[in-house]
């Protein structure tokens, strides 16, 4: 037997129903044996043409579809839409609504980090987190609710400001979810961060160094894993974010472990800036309106409309006409928790957008699958996967 | 921020002329406009250039105006990390115009790209593998072109006698109502009948 058996690469399709997927994602995996060399994303099985939508809608009736696009963390989509509108607009929102959106955009962190943890955790074999953590995400999401009436799709945080206002007891609330929230946090971490399971799994799996990350159009925990200081909310402040203190954790290895170590570390920065965000709520800050007061964009509370007829017709008029934008374009994007969110918006002067672009940071980070996993093992295919973060209402929009 | 901005654009038009053909500066953010043939040496300076260093590919989308000679935008959305700000560049294209593909500058531009041509149908030459990417297997038609309809052409279902996924043409038991609310509430540049004297 001199002549060589005839060997040829396998090719195996990985969703679009598994559940370390993370939703509809279907990989087309090409192994020789088994290490992967070359992953096929294919995309879109979310795909509900959100963007084609936004554009036949006034600029308020587009709030409701940010929610859907990060499922997680619901009010920070809707944050950089608002700031996109807001610029074009060229109003100021109050310190307390800014100071709300911060505290909530910091919630939809902790959110999505709880989530993206915890289901890595799952997907390398550990069963406890997703149970400690889910019970956290289902207090934050009553938080939500209380603030919206919508456990998820908020739709509060509008041009202008935020929707309602937040009652003194809700505040009181939040304020004591944190410190046990912290604890939490520890108690996660002592079932993780020295997992000798989670650490097998991890360490040195995944890795991008920061030329390449920049270069594949990564952001948030990507970059900041591969060794960059770049957070949003410090590099291009937006909100109130550069009268707050926090700290941004950095990596230096770029592999699946040093990006969970910030995730974890980030929750509990995000929390400190809740803290901050409360005590000045009950502050002088606290005592200001929640949205701007120009009343041909913020829409009359109900009781003025009861009352006032020009309150009524301003009502009638934003509710269905809605207000017109000036013709220009903008591009704003927010620190999501995935990384940045961005929206580029170009409005034509009448009172639906003409585009609306929406930057999703896990489409970049997807759309690096075959980079990152190339060489790997099929069985770090779902790490690399958990690592990055991916919610395909932002993937396929 | 303005000031630096526009120093910015005079550095870059100054050492690509004839490639960036103009600029503008708008609500804090600098939009170059440059020839779409030119846009790979103009994604390269952009990134190699130590004034400018936009390492980060953030976004490229389409954009359609219809009622242009050259329909569509490309748009690319540049960050630089090392001095923090961001530039647009902006190319024109024609439906049967096709764009140098950046993805050699770029990797990131790859599924950025796929994604214009599937929602617009804007071809890039030099792409290694330009498919439909966020639309069905086998889709016709190019859904962000401002001439698609919102309500599509074919819709999907399961029929259980067939026991297999059909596609049937679009059926609207009610036409897509698109209400004109643009009304004189904003100021109108008509004058009513009889309503002549009423402005005076």
């Amino acid at each position: 037997m001199t002549e060589q058996p005839n060997m040829r690469n396998f090719t195996i399709n990985f969703g679009p129903q598994h559940p370390a997927a993370h939703g509809v994602l279907r990989l087309v995996l090409e192994l020789d044996g088994e290490v992967v060399t070359r992953t096929d994303p294919h995309i879109g099985l979310l795909h509900r043409g959100t963007e084609k939508l936004i554009e036949a809608k006034t600029y308020l009736q587009a709030v409701p579809y940010f929610d859907r696009l990060d499922y997680v963390a619901p009010m920070n989509q809707e944050h950089a839409f608002a700031l996109a509108v807001e610029r074009l607009l060229g109003i100021e929102v109050p310190k307390r609504g800014q100071l709300i959106r911060v505290l909530y955009s910091e919630i939809g962190r902790i959110l999505s980090h709880l989530l993206n943890i915890t289901t890595q955790a799952m997907d390398v074999g550990a069963l406890t987190p997703p149970l400690w953590g889910f019970e956290e995400r289902e207090k934050l999401m009553i938080f939500y609710e209380r603030a919206s009436g919508a456990r998820m799709h908020a739709a509060y945080v509008r041009p202008g400001g935020v929707h309602q206002d937040l009652p003194a007891e809700l505040i009181d609330d939040i304020e004591a979810f944190c410190d046990p929230f912290l604890k939490l946090c520890d108690d996660l971490e002592g079932l993780l961060t020295d997992n000798r399971i989670f650490k097998q799994r991890n360490v040195d799996i995944g890795i991008v160094n920061l030329d390449d990350a920049w270069a594949w159009g990564f952001s948030g925990v990507m970059v900041r894993g591969s060794g960059a200081a770049w957070d949003l909310r410090r590099a291009m402040p937006y909100e109130c974010y550069s009268e707050l203190e926090f700290d941004i954790p950095v990596g230096k290895n770029g592999d699946n472990y040093d990006r969970y170590c910030l995730r974890m570390e980030e929750m509990r920065q995000s929390v400190r800036i809740m803290k901050q965000c409360i005590a000045r709520l009950r502050g002088p800050d606290g005592r200001t309106p929640i949205s701007a007061l120009d009343g041909k964009i913020v829409p009359p509370k109900r009781g003025e409309m009861k009352r006032s007829m020009e309150a009524l017709i301003h009502h009638f008029k934003l509710y269905t006409e809605g207000y017109h934008v000036p013709a220009g374009e903008v591009y704003a994007a927010v620190e999501a928790p995935k990384g940045e969110f961005g929206v580029y918006l170009v409005a034509d002067g009448t009172n639906k957008p003409y585009r609306c672009k929406l930057r999703a940071p896990g489409f970049a980070h997807l759309s690096a699958m075959d980079f990152m996993c190339k060489g790997y093992m099929l069985a770090d295919v779902s790490a690399i996967l958990g690592s990055l973060d991916i919610v395909f209402g932002e993937v396929d929009r | 921020m303005t000031e630096p901005l526009s120093l910015l654009a005079a550095h870059v038009e100054k050492a690509l002329p004839g490639k960036v053909i103009g600029h503008k500066i708008a609500y804090g953010e600098l939009t170059l406009q440059a020839e779409a043939e030119a846009i790979v040496e103009v994604a390269t300076f952009l990134r190699d250039d130590p004034d400018c260093a936009f390492l980060n590919i953030t976004d490229i989308c389409g954009a359609d105006y219809p009622a242009r000679e050259k329909r569509f935008d490309v748009v690319y959305h540049l960050l630089s990390p090392r001095h923090v700000r961001r530039v647009r560049v902006k190319v024109e294209a024609g439906e049967q115009d096709s764009v140098p593909s950046v993805t050699g500058v770029f990797p990131g531009a790859n599924w950025f790209e796929r994604e214009a041509y599937d929602m617009y149908g804007i071809v890039f030459t030099g792409h290694p593998d330009l498919r439909r990417l966020l639309t069905d297997y086998g889709f016709q038609g190019h859904p962000l072109r401002k001439d698609f309809p919102l309500t599509g052409f074919v819709e999907v279902r399961y029929d259980d006698t067939e026991k297999r996924v059909v596609y049937e043409p679009v059926k609207l038991n009610q036409e897509f109502r698109n209400f004109d609310f643009l009304s004189p509430w904003e100021g109108t540049d008509y004058v009513l009948p009889g309503d002549e004297k009423a402005a005076r």
